[in-house]
């Protein structure tokens, strides 16, 4: 067990920048995703999109990152986008209610694209 | 001796009555003197002869009845003022031959009345004893499901301090006591009904079992009575998982029945009301399907067959182990009792018994599915997710419940390795996988020693995305929403977070 299974990719292609989080998001996550974010708002974007399409596992220190993301980005006037949610993370962020401020799109609306992307 | 039957006979009757005390000489004379005596041929050194002397007295006239001395007859002199005659003095003997035995009788007779009246206070105070104990004592045992409750209290003649209680708490759980106050009659009854009251309104705002014998303890003290104390067993029973968390102020220790075992619930103690200040020690236990726990009074293992022989610890703790599945333990302890202490034979002590047992389930008692631990490392939950989820499987479990359960474990992984182990690996994380009928149970046990784990804040999401919270602290909350029922017990080895899932629909019978 590794303690980096973390690949934040932003994507973005002609949209709002999409923060891929492919593998395990827990503690050890927190460099690249910040890393990731720090990409994604480097254009000033109206919104940037989290896609869990490819997430394995998150826990409540993932979570936790995840609060944090949305608390700068929040105090940037900047909205978060949720994408490609298992149903059980869905219910996680409605228990948690990440669901109130993080608006969950439909998984198919926008798919990851691979026109410009790096790695955090 | 009777004073009223020593009115001097012939002097004023402003005279009052005189009492001879007992190590008088003149006492010893009058009993072995063959009639009346003269008062002026007496040489004694005695106080009252002198007293006899002084009041005018001439003569003395003993009234023996059945060779007791019961009372003088004393008399002044003749109205004539010429010595007693003779004649006079057979006439006073004879006169005091018949009045002695009339006189014996009277007092007899007010003796009893006496001793009758005595008698009467004291069944009163007995009686008000006993209306004091049986207003304290639980009307009716509370309906949990999945559990079978049976008191008995039988008090003694002279009422002893026994008590019980069964005390509804939140969340499935109930409270469980029995005590015994020292000493007898109204005083034990009213520190009886003191200690359950007081008992009563700690239980519903403490949670620990001997936090509430400590608040009790403290209550107590200050009014105690002399040389009175309450020995008094407290158990916490969670009706959900059998899990009963105990502490013992000195009474005698309860016998939890497992089949033909018995194993008893042991937790050091004082007695309450001594001394202020004492801490009690916790113990849990987990009563299985078909387990029972007898809690009990002193009044059963001391009482004594007819050659002072005492029933004794040995004896209950095998008849106790001997009982016949299925039928009820307190009717075959006292049935023993009984013949050990011989027909008619008078119940010394009250009697008290409590039996809990948890009703077998159809696939019986619990089974163990997994149990191992794991080194203390970063991402180490997913290894007991995995482990859990793979032990887990033959239960078929819907899809969604596998995923919330996989999550409230990784979280009490997680909190065990991290907060109770602090990522030491030589520190293991222990998990154990249980099922019982109808519910799943998944412990998770940290091997850190450092006391109680602090309960982080409720986790305020607006309050985290203005700064004023950690974004962290999400653990507890997401194990507590993602399983049925989840708690957290410490004890001296560490903490355990147990949860529970419950079935509805499935069975039991997975191989």
């Amino acid at each position: 067990m590794t303690t980096h299974d973390l690949h934040a990719a932003v994507t973005d292609r002609r949209g709002d920048p999409v923060i891929e989080l492919v593998g395990e998001l827990n503690a050890a996550a927190a460099v690249d995703l910040d890393a990731a974010y720090d990409r994604a708002v480097e254009t000033d974007p109206a919104a940037v999109v989290l896609d869990f399409t490819r997430t394995e596992y998150m826990n409540s220190t993932g979570i936790a990152l995840i609060v944090s993301l949305l608390g700068k980005a929040r105090s940037l006037g900047i909205d978060v986008r949720a994408r490609g949610l298992s149903d059980h993370y869905r219910e996680i962020f409605e228990v948690t209610r990440l669901s109130d401020f993080i608006t969950i799109l439909d998984g198919s609306s926008a798919q990851p694209g691979a026109d410009r992307s790096s790695h955090a | 001796m009777d004073a009223a039957t020593r009115e001097p006979i012939g002097l004023t009757s402003t005279q009052p009555p005189m009492d001879i005390p007992d190590n008088d000489p003149l006492l010893g004379y009058l009993l072995s003197a063959k009639g009346a005596v003269s008062v002026d041929d007496l040489e004694l050194d005695s106080p009252a002869l002198e007293r006899l002397r002084s009041t005018g007295v001439r003569l003395l006239v003993p009234l023996v009845s059945q060779g007791e001395l019961i009372g003088v007859l004393n008399l002044g002199p003749r109205m004539s003022e010429q010595d007693y005659s003779s004649d006079d003095r057979k006439l006073l003997e004879s006169l005091a031959g018949q009045a002695a035995p009339a006189l014996r009788v009277g007092q007899l007779v007010r003796e009893q009345e006496a001793q009758a009246a005595t008698r009467q206070r004291y069944e009163q105070e007995l009686e008000v004893a006993r209306l004091i104990q049986q207003h304290f004592l639980p009307k009716e045992l509370p309906d949990l499901p999945g559990w079978h409750l049976a008191a008995y209290y039988r008090p003694a003649r002279e009422v002893g301090g026994d008590f019980y209680d069964v005390i509804p708490l939140s969340d499935g759980r109930v409270g469980l006591v029995v005590g015994d106050v020292t000493d007898k009659g109204v005083p034990a009854a009213l520190v009886m009904s003191a200690t359950r009251s007081v008992l009563r309104a700690s239980a519903q705002r403490l949670i620990e079992p001997g936090e509430v014998l400590e608040r009790v303890n403290d209550h107590l003290c200050p009014d105690m009575p002399e040389k009175m104390f309450v020995t008094c067993l407290y158990g916490v029973l969670d009706v959900h998982s059998g899990r009963l968390r105990f502490a013992n102020a000195g009474h005698d220790v309860p016998y939890v029945k497992s089949g033909t075992e018995v194993r008893e619930l042991r937790a050091r103690g004082m007695p309450l009301g001594l001394m202020s200040g004492m801490t009690y020690e916790e113990k849990e236990t987990v009563l299985q399907h078909g387990e029972s726990v007898l809690l009990h009074s002193d009044g059963i293992v001391e009482a004594h067959d007819a050659d002072r022989g005492m029933y004794g610890f040995p004896r209950l703790k095998q008849i106790v182990a001997e009982a016949a599945e299925r039928q009820p333990l307190i009717d075959i302890v006292l049935s023993d009792l009984a013949q050990f202490t011989g027909a008619g034979a008078e119940q010394e002590d009250d009697i008290t018994m409590v039996v809990v047992e948890r009703i077998g389930g159809l696939g019986g008692a619990e089974e163990v599915l997994a149990e191992f631990e794991l080194p203390s490392q970063p991402g180490g939950e997913r290894e007991a997710m995995a482990r859990v989820l793979a032990a887990v499987e033959p239960l078929g479990l819907e899809p969604a419940v596998t995923n919330r359960l996989g999550t409230a474990v990784g979280e009490a992984t997680m909190n065990a390795m991290e907060h109770g182990n602090q990522y030491s690996a030589e520190l293991p994380a222990t998990i154990r996988v249980l099922a019982t009928t109808g519910e799943l149970h998944v412990e998770v046990s940290d091997a850190g020693h450092r006391g109680e784990l602090r309960q982080p804040d409720t986790p305020d999401l607006q309050a985290k995305l203005q700064g004023e919270q950690s974004p962290r602290g999400w653990g507890l909350f997401l194990i507590e929403n993602m399983v049925d029922e989840a708690r957290m017990t410490s004890d001296e080895n560490g903490h355990t977070i147990h949860l529970v899932l419950r079935l509805e629909g499935e069975t039991n019978d997975h191989p």
